[in-house]
């Protein structure tokens, strides 16, 4: 097959191993339910109880459920890197990844393909957790408008971790390894401005760790279109780092990738 | 080029070949790991077009190792290797658009069915839905998994995952087959099953299928040429029959009824030919003048009063083939030999 040839395929068989990703997807609802319901969890045991939290002087909401609300979008996205990772890890380990390596198939093709299961999971996560924000009597501030920005940043969000999943994933090969990362992204969860924005966090060791800490900027950047409105800075930040987080994946991704495929 | 030309070009100018007419040609192929012997050391071998070649030899031996080198998976450390005409290490890409592959894995996915894996597997060669559609539910058919097509791999029986597979590697339509012990594991019908349909391929389409096995009758069965490989070195080659008849004559092995008795029995056997390896608690020796001999080798242990338990004649095998190039049983020689670490340093 000629090199043109096999670039041609290229849309096609992101289209079929797209849809493979999504089959599985929906075939394990262990890996749709977990990240629904821990974040929903999380987030009603931090709004009923730090509630108080809204009169300290400078606080930036009358709700803390509205403040919150984007804790559930980032913590989902962090599920996305153990999805992505692990399902590519199993491949590894069963075969099936020599099987399509044995096929034309084209890198790039497999990258996008195992990332769409992960939106997959993005869009349902980013749906009920708006469903669940709006029920429980939380506003968002930018509107109709704000909440589908709130969604395409939130699937920028999974697809950056993803290709954090699927570069540990191709790397180790390893589903038990990609399983250790998701601690460590916990602690950068909580390391954020996730719980109190920066300003009033009163340690300086972790008021330093959160302004470094770039989950901070991606969660104030989904926070400001819930309790803010239209705010241009937290939404550039926000952006700037899920595309910058989701290049060097991308980047680290295809080195290991072309590193496991040792196929002549 | 589009994916329906693509299919039909497939269908019809295939060589199937280099200029030599082989499907296969290898030349001092060797794959050293890191930490390890040479788990291929310097194999020659040729596979003429529509040919089923056996490659026999125990667990370990580098069977896997040279199956994943000659479909491109694992590069050689030296040596080369054409695979239907193409050079496997600078021509990767066109050797796999030729080579349909079942290795040792059977690796499907369980949350899959045997017709999605057959339109995924048609989707990466580029062939389009309908024809994708059309040579899935044919091969699932002649597989017989067309009643199984719409349930999950997972609940498949092991024999059912091998002849998907099997129906996977030949969905682009390939002019060599590489099996990696496609039928390890399973039960005789499953075999036999399988068997069947390799050997019509080979005949009625002129596949080229180059098997891996550590059954001996398999190879036997099934193979048209048999090449013998142990610790990475290809030992013995040529038809079941030439294999055997170079070995020549048959064995005779006995055990004695009282086990003190073994070392006079022993003496008597040697008088019929030159001693082999025989099981615990037993003498066995190559007939020096063929069968014939064995009624003179039963009334001799008559002759020497000595009670015999189990007598048994052996005609040449493939097994004998084996014993006599390498000093060991096949049976077990896998075990014997733990210096390869194929299994572990092969990308999984």
């Amino acid at each position: 097959m000629s090199g043109s040839t096999a670039k041609a395929l290229l849309p096609t068989q992101t289209k079929y191993l797209a849809w493979r990703s999504l089959l599985r997807t929906a075939r394990q609802p262990i890996i749709i339910v977990p990240p629904l319901v821990f974040p929903l969890f999380l987030l009603a045991i931090n709004a009923s109880g730090l509630d108080a939290a809204t009169s300290i002087p400078g606080f930036p909401a009358d709700s803390y459920l509205a403040f919150a609300l984007a804790f559930p979008f980032m913590q989902g996205a962090i599920f996305a890197t153990n999805t992505a990772g692990t399902n590519i890890a199993e491949d590894i380990g069963s075969g099936f990844f020599n099987r399509l390596s044995l096929t034309p198939m084209r890198g790039p093709s497999l990258l996008a393909g195992q990332l769409t299961g992960v939106l997959l999971i993005g869009t349902i996560q980013a749906v009920a957790f708006l469903a669940a924000g709006l029920a429980a009597g939380a506003a968002i501030e930018s509107g109709v408008v704000g909440a589908l920005v709130i969604f395409v940043l939130t699937l920028a969000i999974a697809a950056a971790f993803g290709t954090i999943g699927l570069f540990a994933g191709l790397r180790t090969g390893s589903g038990e390894a990609v399983q250790g990362l998701f601690p460590v992204m916990f602690i950068l969860l909580f390391l954020s401005s996730a719980a109190l924005p920066r300003d009033l966090i009163a340690q300086d060791w972790f008021q330093t760790v959160a302004t470094i800490n770039p989950v901070s900027y991606l969660i104030e950047g989904l926070r400001s279109l819930i309790i803010t409105g239209w705010d241009a800075e937290a939404l550039a930040l926000a952006f700037a780092i899920a595309i910058a987080i989701f290049t060097l994946g991308l980047a680290a991704s295809t080195i290991a990738l072309r590193e496991r495929l040792v196929r002549t | 080029m589009a994916t329906t030309d693509r299919f039909a070009l497939q269908n019809g100018d295939r060589s199937n070949g280099d200029s030599t007419g082989n499907g296969i040609e290898v030349e001092g192929l060797v794959r050293e790991f890191k930490k390890g012997p040479r788990a291929v050391d310097g194999i020659e071998l040729s596979v003429p077009r529509g040919e089923i070649y056996g490659f026999l030899g125990p667990n370990g031996a580098g069977k896997s190792t040279t199956v994943h080198m000659l479909t491109t998976l694992l590069p050689p450390t030296a040596g080369s290797a054409r695979v239907a005409g193409h050079d496997i290490i600078r021509e990767g890409a066109a050797v796999r658009d030729e080579i349909g592959v079942a290795l040792q894995e059977a690796a499907l996915d369980q949350l899959l069915t045997g017709r999605e894996h057959m339109r995924l597997q048609a989707g990466m060669h580029g062939i389009g839905r309908e024809e994708g559609q059309r040579s899935g539910d044919a091969l699932l058919e002649r597989v017989g998994l067309a009643d199984a097509a719409d349930r999950r791999v997972g609940a498949y029986s092991g024999g059912m995952k091998r002849r998907l597979d099997l129906a996977l590697a030949l969905v682009h339509r390939p002019t060599i087959l590489f099996l990696d012990e496609p039928t390890t594991g399973l039960d005789i019908q499953s075999r036999q099953a399988l068997w069947d349909e390799v050997a019509r391929l080979s005949r009625d389409e002129g596949v080229t299928v180059f098997l891996t096995t550590q059954y001996l009758e398999e190879a036997d069965a099934l193979a048209d040429r048999v090449g013998i490989i142990d610790r990475g070195k290809l030992v013995a080659e040529g038809t079941p029959a030439q294999l055997k008849a170079a070995i020549g004559r048959p064995s005779v092995e006995a055990v004695p009824a009282d086990a003190a008795e073994i070392e006079r029995l022993e003496a008597v056997l040697a008088r019929f030919g030159d001693p082999l390896p025989a099981a615990r608690g037993a003498a066995a020796v190559r007939l020096a003048d063929g069968t014939e001999e064995l009624a003179e080798v039963v009334r001799g242990l008559d002759g020497e009063r000595i009670k015999v338990a189990d007598l048994k004649l052996h005609a040449p095998s493939l097994d004998d083939v084996f014993l006599a190039k390498t000093g060991r049983s096949l049976e077990g020689a896998g075990e014997q030999d733990t210096s390869e670490p194929v299994r572990e340093a092969v990308p999984a």
